[in-house]
């Protein structure tokens, strides 16, 4: 027979050591603790009495606690009634033929996912239709609301934004131009590149991190709490109430966003030739008026309302998906912006290769 | 009920006033709570339960007044005393609170993390005594706090309260948001807990069965300060409007024939 004494306090800060301790016991005799000398005591020494316990009865011999004063006994009582029962979960074994699996469905998920935007899209020229068709259904309100958002809030960053691509870009420019003489075409480099491309591009990529994020989060919010589910048993349709206001928001403004942008990029182009190169404002403006086609402008702005459809549909259709929980929330806030910008880009490219194709 | 093993103050507020701008929640507030009682505060919406129970803890500093838990002056310790006395105590809040991010069995492993030299393995084996103790089966621990009901997310929060072995343990309307058989489980459940670990509990409710079935003593809340102490009993007989409504209305009598009834738990 083993006889164990403990003796003091046992507390979760040295219960390392005791189940140590009494880890080394063999099981095969009986065990008896003595606990009459134990001062204070805590679930974890009481853990490791009760799996020592467990331990030696499972080897077939006997365990006797004696001289537990009450406050101990009760508590070695309550452990090891509640000792876990480990089970093991079945385990999960990963074949070759489960890992094509994942990447197949990886690509039906996307497949799917592309899909989904272009049936939000029809779902919103669906709804812009009966909205023309019945406008008393259609929220005046509310697209005057997201349009102040959408538009007016985002002019100060937009702003600041182009005056420094154009500062940075006929700087640039400028630096290049000089070796060959050609520093007056830097105007041209400045018309060019901002009216055709950066203009709007730039101006698309911070909306759809300002608005796309604050679409996902606004509708997602709704989604979690069931108001979404509350306007449909209401007979209100989450299409026509929420996404066209926002959608028609982004396309209403976006156009007069990158206008803002082309502008305030030409001055600060214009503003850094004539400081570092010396070109006047006068010499600047008649080689933009001369030198520079206005179908650029069209060019630049004909994106303008395919962007803010877009952007504006990654950010409903996101909002849509959230779940009843905080995490999905911000997961789809931030996947709403990623997807938003690279789609944006995506879009870009496409209608770079088609004015390439036709000429202008 | 049995009655508290020892009657020494374990929290101790004198004079407590909280306000927010004008709004005074609490003026001249004061109540003892003695060692191995289960202590129910009650008291309407808005009463200033929850900014109660955060103004022991430390969460929420009162305008005025004294605090004393467990001997010390919480408002004037310095900061080693007051992280040595957070040890002491858990709280529960209402949804669990538990961390997003981390398994059930994290959770509960959290506050371990601070004891020197307690080794991982051993820890994590504790957090499943500990799972277990408030009645989660073992393959809880493995779960995320988005994949449990309410209730199992309560028990974790309980469960990681516990992981320490307090002496005193915080309960924000633990009831709230459950069935009425998860609810009584769950008065059950504390009730055993902290007679067998010798708990003294702080528990803020509006559940008039949870004070049937587990309260030593019960506070009530209201103009701004405790307005009387007392067992059950005593509450039958004060005649203020509110605590007569509360304790005499159509619900309180429900839960009187209950917890007097042939199911007495
Ligand atoms: N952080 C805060 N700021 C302003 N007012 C608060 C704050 N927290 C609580 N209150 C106010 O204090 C009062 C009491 O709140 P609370 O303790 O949560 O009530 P309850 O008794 O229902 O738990 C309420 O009127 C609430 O509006
Ligand atoms: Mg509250």
């Amino acid at each position: 027979m083993t006889r164990v004494v403990l003796r003091g306090a046992f507390l979760i800060a040295n219960v390392t050591k005791l189940e140590q301790r009494l880890g080394a016991i063999a099981a095969t005799s009986p065990v008896q603790a003595d606990l009459s000398a134990v001062g204070r005591i805590d679930t974890s020494a009481a853990w490791a009495l009760a799996t020592l316990q467990l331990r030696i009865e499972q080897a077939g011999q006997s365990f006797e606690v004696c001289g537990a004063s009450d406050k101990v006994a009760s508590l070695l009582r309550t452990v090891t009634d509640a000792l876990p029962r480990i089970e093991s979960q079945p385990p999960v074994r990963t074949s070759l033929r489960d890992r094509i699996e994942t990447v197949g469905r990886a690509v039906t998920q996307a497949a799917q996912f592309v899909l989904d935007l272009i049936r939000y899209y029809g779902l919103f020229l669906s709804r812009l239709g009966r909205a023309l068709r019945h406008p008393s259904e259609f929220r005046l309100t509310a697209l005057v609301h997201h349009c102040e958002d959408v538009g007016l809030r985002a002019v100060p960053i937009v702003a600041l934004m182009s005056f420094l691509i154009g500062v940075v870009l006929a700087f640039q420019g400028a630096t290049q131009l000089r070796q060959f003489g050609a520093e007056v075409f830097v105007v041209d480099l400045l018309a060019i590149s901002i009216l055709r491309e950066l203009g709007i591009l730039l101006t698309s990529i911070v909306v759809a991190g300002r608005t796309a994020s604050a679409y996902t989060a606004a509708i997602g919010s709704m989604k979690m709490r069931e108001e979404i589910d509350a306007m449909r048993t209401l007979g209100l349709d989450p299409a026509m109430t929420l996404f066209v206001p926002r959608i028609l928001a982004l396309v209403l403004m976006l156009p007069i966003l990158g206008l803002v942008a082309d502008l305030m990029g030409l001055f600060g182009g214009g503003l850094m030739a004539w400081i570092d190169l010396g070109i006047s404002p006068a010499m600047f403006t008649t080689r933009l008026v001369e030198g520079t086609d206005v179908s650029h402008v069209f060019v630049g702005m004909i994106k303008a309302p395919f962007f803010a459809v877009i952007i504006g549909i990654v950010g409903c259709h996101a909002g849509m998906q959230v779940k009843s929980n905080a995490e999905s929330l911000g997961r789809m806030t931030s996947n709403a912006v990623v997807t938003a910008i690279f789609a944006v880009i995506v879009a870009d490219a496409v209608f770079s290769i088609v004015f390439g194709q036709i000429g202008i | 009920m049995d009655s508290p093993p020892n009657s020494d103050v374990i929290i101790r507020l004198r004079g407590i006033r909280n306000q927010f701008g004008r709004h005074v929640v609490h003026d001249g507030l004061d109540l003892d709570v003695h060692r191995g009682e289960i202590l129910g505060v009650v008291g309407g919406s808005g009463t200033g339960k929850s900014v109660l129970l955060r103004t022991i803890t430390g969460l929420q500093t009162p305008v005025a007044g004294r605090i004393e838990v467990l001997g010390t002056d919480v408002r004037t310790a310095d900061e080693d005393t007051r992280v040595a006395l957070e040890r002491r105590w858990g709280v529960m809040f209402q949804d669990g609170a538990l961390f997003s991010s981390l398994n059930v069995r994290e959770n509960v492993e959290v506050p371990m993390r601070a004891v020197p030299g307690l080794d991982p393995g051993l820890r994590g084996r504790l957090a499943d005594l500990k799972v277990s103790m408030v009645g989660l089966p073992y393959l809880a621990g493995d779960k995320f706090p988005s994949e449990l009901s309410g209730g199992m997310r309560k028990r974790a929060g309980l469960a990681r309260a516990l992981a320490l072995d307090p002496e005193l343990l915080f309960l924000d309307e633990p009831t709230a948001g459950l069935d009425p058989i998860g609810a009584a489980d769950f008065d059950t459940l504390i009730h055993g807990l902290s007679r067998s670990l010798g708990l003294t509990v702080f528990l803020v409710t509006h559940d008039l069965d949870t004070l049937h079935a587990t309260c030593d003593r019960i506070a009530v809340l209201a103009e701004n300060k405790v307005l009387v102490t007392g067992t059950m009993k005593d509450m039958l007989r004060v005649d203020h409007p509110w605590v007569h409504e509360y304790f005499h209305g159509p619900r309180a009598r429900a839960a009187d024939a209950s917890a007097k009834g042939p199911g007495d738990r």
